[in-house]
């Protein structure tokens, strides 16, 4: 192997390139890459080689020249593995795994790298806050691609992220369907009365002390009870289509949004509050002006909390009975089908939505609150 | 005598107000079905005796207070404690998957937290997908987990133990970032003059200052462990649990059994949380915390 020469003459930099050295002098002594080899010409494996070591050895170059070669090589080198997998799966041998550990050290060091460059542009830094979070969880994906296929891991068990990504692709007009049902009527709706309605009962404990007082240790202490568990009932009561989701909904989301209004409701200060006192203001006045402006910190955190909490009622409360069409349906009758890749892509789907959920929330709660010194400063 | 009238006696008209609208909501929701049996059987009760019947149905739609009471009681005090029908039994199968997986997922946010804190790539790469995965319904996943460990042989405790640690390291591990980087800059630098070790630092400065976010974490965590615990002990149809008595009581329409196994996982819920909270009292006033 003509690599081979030059492994003595590379001299590595940081513990991670002298980790990923020993890992490569590891898979040359270990034998061939594959059992079956057709994936790994003489040639692919010269490739991985090289790029790893090319990696290796521009370690020394500065940061921001050292991280691109080893974005490259550790990259280059993943894709070149992954790609001999293809029609092997299950035939990789230690030398395999030993690779895929190098290209991995490798990256660690690249996003190290990264993590400790301090550019001036504030676009360079924004790039730099997104794609360091993206290497990481590119290095999920890759690691259980790899580890599955080349493994041979059951499919039954654990599907590759490849086969997920098919499924999804191959079934859009299920998912889409399953979407509408669960997100679309129960979790929106239930989202939008529960938070309005905890937010109301806020407003009326806030103008009656006594309610207020008898109120807040109750809601303190439903919010840390299994409310998941009023879902039979309310399937029982509202029938299985989604109007008794949406009940599951409301009642999960009203506890979070009435005990953070109540406390956001408290927040704003004395002075201020005497300054709208000095301005003759009435209580809606200050209520509005004052008060509520204030408090959308709190009730933000509770939109943001009820967001999860939402899409997680309504996908259990499906478990106990649905038409049949909804995620947490498709999710319990595919689990007992053993179509796990169906599952994941159910699951990848609700990540998804929830994030993007979070992420509207989190963007309108910056257009509000744009005068806190949390959106300020960054 | 403040916190009598303060809170007391607020609380408890609520928790009275809230009883007297379940007792009217009781009669109000059990009044079609009961009317239905009424005619079937030809009789026309006072309304008096209408109101007792409706508040007295074996499979009301919704139970009044006492019927759960009553449930409840049998359920925990009189039956033997080995029995499937024990109340206490099933919360003891529940509490048990609840605290394993709370125990697992306190250390893992713990660990994962020092991680973060110490290392300044995983704080880059890291800490971004635990705030994003919070965003994510992670208890849709809990079916496949139980599923696909029964797959390959492991059942019983251990994957609802897992589902818990799922739902209960992530507010441990936001917690604890939050409270190791608590201390102030002087601090630090006081440590630093000191010329503290990294190690030092951390023990005799980082630890201390985030004990009482650690605590507060461990709230939360350990009430999303119950739940966690809870659902999944629902897709397998589990046969003992408080998930379990919720399951077998959807499917029979034994409402009173539902309710009474709600009023058993919130009884567990309280006293998980009461546990935790004394805990970090004692452990405040051991490190010599004095009240504020």
């Amino acid at each position: 192997m003509s690599s081979a020469l030059s492994l003595s003459s590379v001299t590595p930099r940081s513990w991670q390139a002298v980790a990923a050295l020993a890992l490569l002098a590891g898979a040359l002594f270990s034998g061939p890459l594959v059992t079956a080899t057709p994936g790994y010409g003489i040639a692919t494996v010269a490739l991985i080689f090289i790029l790893l070591l090319f990696a290796i050895q521009m370690d020394r170059f500065p940061p921001a020249i050292a991280a691109t070669c080893l974005f490259i090589g550790a990259h280059g080198a993943v894709w070149a593995l992954l790609h001999g997998l293809a029609g092997n799966e299950g035939t990789a041998r230690i030398s395999f795994f030993l690779l895929l550990a190098a290209a991995w050290v490798l990256a660690w060091r690249c996003v190290a790298l990264l993590s400790s460059l301090r550019p001036a542009g504030k676009w360079a830094r924004t790039a730099l806050r997104l794609i360091i979070p993206a290497i990481f969880g590119a290095w999920i994906l890759i690691l259980w691609e790899a580890i599955t296929r080349g493994a041979g891991i059951p499919f039954i068990l654990l599907p590759p992220p490849s086969a997920i990504g098919a499924r999804i692709a191959n079934s859009l007009p299920i998912l889409a369907a399953d979407v509408r049902q669960t997100i679309f009527k129960a979790v929106i709706f239930g989202y939008v009365v529960g938070s309005g309605a905890g937010f109301l009962t806020a407003i009326l404990a806030d103008r009656v002390p006594f309610f207020r007082r008898g109120l807040l240790p109750i809601g303190n202490m439903v919010s840390a009870l299994p409310i998941i568990g009023v879902a039979p009932i309310m399937v029982m009561w509202f029938g299985f289509d989604w109007q008794s989701k949406a009940a599951v909904v409301i009642i999960m989301t009203f506890f979070p949004m009435l005990v953070n209004t109540v406390a956001g409701l408290a927040a704003s200060g004395h002075m201020e509050r005497d300054l709208m006192r000095t301005y003759a203001s009435g209580y809606w006045q200050t209520l509005f002006k004052l008060r509520l402006p204030a408090a959308a910190p709190f009730i933000f955190n509770a939109l943001k909390i009820n967001s999860t909490l939402a899409l997680i009622g309504a996908i259990v409360a499906e478990f106990f009975g649905t038409p049949v069409v909804g995620m947490g349906f498709r999710i319990s009758t595919e689990v007992g089908r053993m179509n796990i890749d169906m599952v994941w892509a159910e699951i990848a789907v609700a990540a998804l939505a929830g994030s993007v959920f979070y992420g509207v929330v989190a963007l309108f709660e910056r257009a509000v609150t744009f005068w806190h010194p949390s959106v300020r400063g960054g | 005598m403040d916190s009598f009238r303060d809170k007391l006696i607020p609380v408890t008209s609520i928790l009275v107000g809230i009883v007297v609208v379940w007792y009217v909501f009781a009669v109000i929701l059990n009044t079609p079905f009961q009317r239905d049996l009424d005619r079937r059987a030809n009789v026309t009760p006072g309304v008096v005796e209408f109101i007792g019947k409706t508040l007295a149905q074996p499979k009301p739609t919704l139970p009044a207070p006492h019927q759960v009471a009553v449930n409840f009681f049998e359920n925990t005090f009189l039956r033997s404690v080995t029995s499937s029908r024990s109340l206490v039994y099933n919360a003891w199968v529940t509490l048990s998957s609840t605290l394993l997986g709370f125990a697992f997922g306190t250390a893992l946010g713990i660990v994962i937290a020092v991680g973060i804190v110490h290392v300044t790539t995983l704080d880059r790469s890291l800490m971004p997908w635990i705030i994003a995965s919070q965003t994510i319904p992670i208890l849709a996943v809990a079916p496949m987990i139980i599923v696909v460990l029964a797959a390959i042989g492991i059942t019983g405790l251990i994957p609802k133990a897992l589902i818990s640690t799922y739902l209960s390291f992530f507010p441990v591990a936001v917690g604890m970032v939050k409270g190791l980087r608590s201390p102030e800059l002087t601090h630090l630098d006081l440590m630093h003059t000191y010329n503290a070790s990294r190690a030092q630092t951390f023990w005799k400065l980082r630890v201390p200052a985030s004990v009482p976010f650690l605590f507060t974490s461990m709230k939360v965590a350990v009430a999303a462990s119950l739940v966690g615990a809870i659902v999944g002990e629902l897709p397998t149809g589990a046969v003992a649990g408080i998930g379990a008595k919720l399951l077998a009581g959807a499917y029979y329409s034994q409402t009173i059994d539902i309710w009474s196994a709600l009023v058993a996982g919130s009884v567990v819920a309280a006293l998980l949380v009461m546990v935790v909270g004394i805990a970090g009292r004692l452990v405040d006033r051991a490190m010599g915390g004095r009240p504020a």
